[in-house]
C-alpha cells in the first residue's frame, strides 16, 4: 500500500487548508436562511471555527485509508467464503447471532448514514460538516459490508433473506428502529448527542467486545473482519460525539441544561437497546468472552465514570439513569433471552435452553441473581420441553411507548415485580418500561404518541398481507402476522430439531470425511 | 484516582509494533489481550510517538495509519505529526 504522505505541510496546516479554508460565508442568501435548523433547539453558538476535529483527518487522507480497509476486508471475505468458512464456526447455534445482528444492525447503520448526511448539511462550521460527511460515508459502508458478509451465510441457513422487509415490521426490531427514528427526527444538535455522543462514545464499546471479539472467538472470520473494518471507523465517530458535547458546553453556559437533558435521555435509550446485545454475549455465543455484566462494568461504569467526571468541569452531571443501569446489569440479559425463548413462533432465529456447563457459567458470572431467579425458570422450561410440553406464549407483547422494548424488565427495587408505569394523555392510555422513559415522554408527548408499536398495529388490522379482508366479521388479527412478517417457519422456534442444525452437522461431516 | 485513558487495536503485525511503542513510552501501561484484539490502558494520559513506532516497525510511519487498526479509544484526543495522545483532565 502507498503510505507516502506529503511532508511539506504539517498535519495542522493541512487540516486548516483542506477543511476550514474550503468553507465560505454565503452572500446571495443570509447564513441563517441557508442553515435554518441550528437555532430552534435553543443551542447558542458564537464561533463555529472553534470546532476542530482532533484527528485532523482531511478528505484525501480519508479516501486513502478507507480504500485500504475495503481492500483488506474483501480479500478476507473472499478467502473465507472460498474455504466454506461457515462450517468453521464453533457450533451452528452461533449463526443465530448473525440473524439477530442482520435484522437489528445494518438497517440502523443505514439510518445513521442518513442522519449524518442530514446533520452534515445543517451544521454551519466546516469542521463538523466534514467530520459528519466522513461518518455518513462510513455508516453507509458499514451497512453494505455487513450485508455482504452475511449474504454468504444466507445461502445455507434459514431466517436471513427477509431482514429488510422485517426491519420496520417485526415486534422485536422496533426498539432499535425507534431509537434512530427518534434521533433523526430531532434537531441536528440532539442527533449529535443521541448518536455521536451517547451511542458512539458512551455505549458502542459494549458492542465491540461481544461482536468482534466474540465472532473471532467463535471462528467466524467473516463477521470478525467486517466488525474490525467497521470499528476502525468508530474511534473517529466517538471523537466527533465528544467534540460536539465539548463544543456546545464551551460556546455558551445556556447550553448546559439542554445538553444535560439530551444526555440523560439518550444514555437511557441506548441502555435499553443494549439489553439484546448483552443477551448475545451471555446466551448466544457458544464460546463466551466475558459476561455482559463484566463488559458493562468495564466499559460503562468505569469508562463512563471517567468521562462524566471529566465533563463535570462544564457542570455536566452523571446521567440520571446511571444507578438503575447498575442495578439492572445482573437481570436484563436473562429476562431478554427468556422473553425470546417464550415466543417460538415469532422470530426468524432459533432459541434454546443453555447446556448444563453453560448454565454453570451463568451461575458463576451472576452469583447474585442467576441461581435465585433465572436458572429455575430455564430448568423448568427445559423439563417442559423434554416432556413434550414446550412453553409457547402466543400473545402479543406490551411495549413501552418510548423505547418500544417489550415490558419485561423488573422493578429496580424488586426483581420479582415487572416494572410498568402508565398514564393517560389526551384521553388515551400509554405504558412505559421505566420512570426514565416516562420522563422522556413527558418532555415531548406529541412526538411519542406517534410511535409505531407492532402489537397495536396488528390489533388495528394493519398487519395483514394483501388480499385479506380486515373488516370481515371473522377476521382474526393474529392469524396473519407470520405471513405479514414473511416469517419462514423453518427459521423459527427451537434450535434442537431445526433444519439448520441438521444441515450444519451433515455438511461438517462431509467436509471432514471422504 | 486518575481514570484510565485507553486504546484498542485489532491484533496484527503492525499493531504489535505499535503496542510495543506504547509500552515503552508510557510507564504504567497495562496491556490486555482479548480474542483478536489488544487493549492498552494508561492512567491519565496515553501517548503514541511516531519516532518510537518507526523504531519498532522498521520503516517510516504516519500516525494517521493508526486509523486502519483502531477499534476504540477513551480520553480526549490530540493528534499532530509526531504524537497521538489521549487524556482525561480529572
Ligand atoms: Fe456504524
Ligand atoms: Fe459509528
Ligand atoms: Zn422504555
Amino acid at each position: 500500500m502507498d503510505m507516502k504522505v506529503d511532508k511539506k505541510l504539517g498535519l495542522k496546516e493541512r487540516y486548516a487548508l483542506m477543511t476550514r479554508d474550503l468553507a465560505w460565508e454565503t452572500t446571495y442568501q443570509p447564513m441563517d436562511k441557508v442553515f435554518p435548523q441550528v437555532t430552534y433547539e435553543g443551542i447558542k453558538i458564537h464561533d463555529w471555527n472553534a470546532w476542530e476535529d482532533p484527528f485532523r483527518l482531511t478528505m484525501d487522507a480519508y479516501w486513502k485509508y478507507q480504500a485500504e480497509k475495503e481492500r483488506k476486508l474483501y480479500a478476507i471475505l473472499d478467502a473465507f467464503n472460498q474455504n466454506n468458512g461457515h462450517l468453521s464456526v464453533t457450533d451452528a447455534r452461533y449463526i443465530n447471532v448473525l440473524k439477530l445482528f442482520l435484522g437489528s444492525t445494518p438497517p440502523l447503520e443505514l439510518m445513521a448514514a442518513r442522519g449524518f448526511t442530514n446533520v452534515g448539511r445543517h451544521m454551519v462550521g466546516a469542521g463538523p460538516r466534514v467530520a459528519c460527511l466522513m461518518q455518513a460515508v462510513d455508516e453507509y459502508r458499514h451497512f453494505q459490508t455487513q450485508v455482504h458478509s452475511i449474504s454468504n451465510y444466507n445461502k445455507y441457513y434459514n431466517g436471513m433473506n427477509e431482514f429488510a422487509h422485517q426491519q420496520s415490521r417485526m415486534w422485536y426490531l422496533s426498539d432499535g428502529k425507534s431509537f434512530f427514528d427518534d434521533a433523526i427526527t430531532a434537531g441536528p444538535f440532539e442527533f449529535m448527542v443521541a448518536i455521536g455522543f451517547a451511542f458512539e462514545y458512551v455505549l458502542t464499546n459494549i458492542l465491540f467486545v461481544p461482536f468482534i471479539s466474540g465472532a473471532a472467538y467463535n471462528g467466524d472470520m467473516a463477521a470478525m473482519t467486517v466488525g474490525f473494518s467497521a470499528q476502525s471507523d468508530e474511534a473517529r465517530h466517538m471523537t466527533l460525539g465528544l467534540e460536539c458535547i465539548k463544543f456546545m458546553l464551551e460556546q455558551d453556559p445556556d447550553n448546559l441544561p439542554i445538553v444535560q437533558r439530551w444526555i440523560d435521555k439518550w444514555t437511557w435509550r441506548g441502555t435499553r437497546k443494549l439489553a439484546s446485545v448483552g443477551m448475545m454475549m451471555d446466551y448466544m455465543l457458544p464460546k463466551r468472552i466475558m459476561s455482559f455484566k463484566e463488559a458493562w462494568e468495564m466499559y460503562f461504569e468505569q469508562n463512563g465514570a471517567a468521562l462524566f467526571n471529566d465533563l463535570a468541569r462544564y457542570g455536566v452531571k452523571v446521567p440520571k439513569c446511571f444507578v438503575q443501569t447498575v442495578a439492572e446489569k445482573e437481570h436484563v440479559t436473562h429476562q431478554s433471552w427468556i422473553g425470546f425463548y417464550m415466543k417460538p413462533d415469532s422470530t426468524p432465529f432459533h432459541t434454546w435452553i443453555p447446556e448444563k456447563d453453560e448454565l454453570d457459567w451463568l451461575s458463576e458470572k451472576y452469583p447474585n441473581t442467576f441461581d435465585k431467579y433465572y436458572r429455575p425458570v430455564l430448568e423448568h422450561f427445559d423439563a417442559q420441553e423434554k416432556s413434550g410440553n414446550r412453553f409457547n406464549n402466543k400473545t402479543a407483547p406490551m411495549n413501552c411507548q418510548v423505547c418500544i422494548s417489550t415490558i419485561k424488565f423488573n422493578d429496580p427495587d424488586d426483581p420479582m415485580k415487572t416494572l410498568i408505569r402508565s398514564k393517560t394523555y389526551k384521553g388515551e392510555k400509554f405504558h412505559f418500561c421505566s420512570l426514565h422513559c416516562e420522563e422522556i415522554f413527558d418532555a415531548e408527548p406529541e412526538k411519542y404518541i406517534q410511535a409505531y408499536i407492532s402489537s397495536h398495529q396488528v390489533l388495528q388490522g394493519n398487519c395483514a398481507p394483501e388480499g385479506v379482508d380486515t373488516t370481515a366479521p371473522d377476521f382474526e388479527p393474529g392469524a396473519h402476522i407470520a405471513a405479514y412478517w414473511r416469517l419462514d417457519k423453518a427459521a423459527t422456534g427451537d434450535f434442537n430439531g431445526s433444519e439448520d442444525q441438521a444441515n450444519f452437522a451433515a455438511w461438517r461431516r462431509q467436509a471432514t470425511s471422504n | 484516582m486518575t481514570a484510565n485513558a485507553f486504546i484498542a487495536f485489532q491484533k496484527n503485525e503492525e499493531s504489535r509494533a505499535i503496542v510495543e511503542a506504547i509500552v515503552e513510552d508510557n510507564p504504567g501501561a497495562i496491556v490486555v489481550e482479548q480474542p483478536a484484539m489488544v487493549k492498552v490502558d494508561v492512567p491519565g494520559r496515553l501517548v503514541i510517538r511516531r519516532a518510537t513506532v518507526e523504531d519498532k516497525i522498521g520503516r517510516s510511519f504516519d500516525l494517521q495509519e493508526l486509523q486502519i487498526h483502531l477499534i476504540t479509544i477513551s480520553g480526549h484526543l490530540d493528534e499532530t505529526d509526531d504524537e497521538f495522545s489521549l487524556s482525561w483532565l480529572s
